[in-house]
């Protein structure tokens, strides 16, 4: 990339100066195995007693198995929701002559612009009337709501690449409004609806605040609930627990990241060409 | 089968595009709908095929009135400009999916693709994507997927405007040879009078929204009705020049050049100003009339040269003979021209 340039130069720049990360990173790791002396940095012992909590559940403290199955459904429903609404909400705001179109555009970009943590107390007082206050449902689709907004916008502007002239030889050709939108248009927003997917799943799993306000219970809880109540927890506080479910609460993102990271860096590449 | 717009009118909100058309297209027959930019030919292509609403005004295909038939119970075949194929799919499947759509059984879906296939000669490419096919081909692939379910008409919007210009020579045959060996019905937009006079067996000639003639090829190369006719076939293009009717001769102002009334043209009353057009290939070593002017551009085409000529008046006309050595540039010439061969035009273009 950097052709002619010597590159040694750069990377022994940029390796000192990410050190202290690099050296953050690895300590989260190595602490979460190993014992060190108090006041030091060098572990005498390994040990897995960190990672006990996979498989004993602390009293007072649901299982961590619950909880990880919780955010599985929280952040993969709510990603669910948001590709259903923006893929076909996007098509409607990009394509169909619906009355009152820009309002609603613009009305989209407002609602993006709220900050999830000043409508929380309206959102608890709603979901408690509606009784969906302290359930997955409810919470999930809070989430589906904030997050939709920001999906609508991207599936538009997908949307609006696709020429119309497809849409109109598919319906010359025979297909229905509908056909035409899945048969045709949407393998063409696939990039689109997969950033879009991968971005949703994140923001849920990585969602704090609302599990937090809106679904605390034990049953419902999600991950970063759980983190959060470790350090809450005074009584015995376990900094190297604290660290060990904090690797385990980001271990599928990285996954995630990993398998994907080709794709995602394509995103914009595989155009509709032709 | 036999398509008829009756009396169809479009407006976009309060502006009328098309105004009151009246156009039979004939069974098998290649119409070409002739007109600038922005005349409305497209808007009338795709009021056929049910894209756009009429505004008011009837569409029969046959004896069946379709005006508010919706686009895919019309079964209209139309290729785009942009070819519009479907990018995710290979060629095979892009052919096929007009048939998919009718729910048609594998093995016949089969055979039909192949059929179509070997008609447009893309046999060999039914397993590429659109993108991986030159523009030529991209052409033949849209021709296929419109044909493969015998539309009832064949519409065809700009269809070469995007291919080079030997492409497009070896495409305007083939898409010609095609549509005989199908009989389909066929409507061909360009702004392209080569393409319209070459391809089709009639040209509709448009302006503003509004068909000023309908004629084949030869006749409204030979007898346009109006100066825009004349001025939009032929190439090079026709060449005007304004005259006054005076003494029973076409007197043109400040040139010393006098022209004789052509017969078949009606009365002219002395005095009337009018518009003369003549062509370039009429304007030569022949004729009845005689032109003086100076040389002033040769234009070398290989068999012929084109000559400007400018007139003492400034105006300038066009010829276009076997290649003179006699003649070079800046030369004063005098050349003929026939006067049953001059058309001749009211001021406002209507031919007299
Ligand atoms: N959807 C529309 N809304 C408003 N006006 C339109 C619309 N579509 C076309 N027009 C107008 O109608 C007129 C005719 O358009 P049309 O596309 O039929 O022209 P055309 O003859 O096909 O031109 P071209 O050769 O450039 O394709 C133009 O003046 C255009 O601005
Ligand atoms: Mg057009």
């Amino acid at each position: 990339m950097t052709g002619h340039l010597k590159s040694w130069p750069f990377v022994l720049a940029l390796s000192i100066i990410s050190a202290p990360i690099v050296l953050m990173y690895s300590y989260l790791f190595i602490d979460t195995i190993t014992n060190s002396p108090p006041g030091s940095f060098i572990p005498h012992e390994f040990t897995l007693e960190h990672w006990r909590f996979l498989w004993e559940t602390r009293p007072g403290k649901p299982s961590i198995w619950r909880v990880t199955l919780n955010s599985f459904l929280f952040a993969s429903s709510s990603c669910l929701v948001v590709l259903v609404v923006s893929s076909t909400a996007g098509y409607v705001l990009s394509r169909l002559n619906v009355p009152g179109r820009a309002f609603f555009l613009a009305g989209v970009m407002v609602l993006h612009a709220f900050p999830a943590v000043t409508l929380i107390v309206a959102i608890f007082l709603v979901l408690q009337m509606v009784g969906l206050y302290n359930s997955l449902i409810g919470v999930i689709l809070v989430k589906a709501a904030i997050d939709m907004p920001l999906g609508i916008w991207i599936m538009k502007g997908f949307y609006d690449t696709v020429p119309w002239e497809i849409e109109m030889a598919g319906i010359a050709d025979g297909a229905s409004r509908f056909t035409v939108w899945r048969k045709l248009v949407l393998p063409q927003v696939k990039p689109g609806l997969f950033a879009l997917g991968l971005f949703a799943f994140l923001l849920g799993w990585s969602e704090f605040i609302l599990p937090q306000v809106l679904a605390p219970g034990g049953d419902v809880q999600v991950l970063s609930v759980y983190l959060a109540g470790l350090i809450a927890d005074d009584n015995n506080f376990d900094m190297a627990m604290f660290k060990s479910v904090g690797l385990f609460y980001i271990a599928p993102v990285l996954i995630l990241f990993l398998f994907f990271q080709k794709y995602l860096m394509n995103i914009y590449g595989g155009g509709t060409k032709g | 089968m036999r398509i008829l717009l009756d009396h169809f009118s479009k407006s976009f909100g309060s502006v009328r595009v098309i105004d009151d058309m009246t156009l039979e297209i004939k069974d098998g027959e290649m119409l070409a709908l002739l007109g600038p930019s922005g005349c409305g030919k497209s808007t009338t292509l795709f009021a056929i095929c049910g894209i756009h609403k009429v505004t008011s005004g009837r569409i029969l295909f046959g004896d069946r009135d379709v005006t508010n038939v919706s686009s895919q119970e019309r079964n209209v075949g139309v290729v785009f400009q942009s070819y519009a194929l479907y990018p995710h799919m290979t060629v095979r499947e892009n052919i096929a999916f007009p048939l998919r759509i009718r729910s048609l059984p594998e093995a016949e879906i089969k055979r039909l693709v192949n059929e179509m296939a070997g008609l447009v000669h893309i046999g060999s490419l039914l397993d590429r994507r659109p993108a991986e096919l030159s523009g030529g081909q991209q052409q033949r692939v849209a021709l296929a997927r419109a044909l493969v379910r015998r539309p009832n008409v064949l519409l065809l919007d700009e269809p070469l405007a995007n291919l080079d210009a030997k492409l497009r020579l070896e495409m305007r045959s083939e898409i010609r040879r095609i549509q005989l060996e199908t009989g389909i019905t066929a409507i061909l937009v360009t702004h392209d009078q080569v393409e319209a006079m070459s391809m089709c067996d009639r040209i509709a000639i448009m302006n503003n929204g509004q068909i000023i003639q309908i004629a084949t090829p030869q006749e409204m190369y030979r007898n346009p009705r109006t100066a825009f006719v004349a001025g939009f076939l032929g190439n090079p293009p026709i060449a005007f020049i304004d005259a006054v009717a005076r003494d029973g001769m076409l007197a043109v102002e400040n040139a010393d050049i006098r022209l004789p009334i052509p017969r078949e043209a009606d009365r002219v009353p002395e005095g009337t100003p009018v518009v003369v057009g003549i062509r370039p290939e009429n304007l030569g070593t022949e004729g009845d009339a005689a032109i003086r002017g100076r040389v002033s551009f040769i234009e070398t085409q290989g068999r012929e040269n084109l000559y400007d000529i400018t007139l003492a008046n400034g105006k300038v006309l066009r010829s276009i003979q076997r290649v003179r050595d006699d003649v070079s540039l800046h030369d004063e010439v005098e050349w003929r021209v026939r006067s049953d061969q001059l058309f001749l035009f009211a001021q406002n273009g209507e031919r007299l």
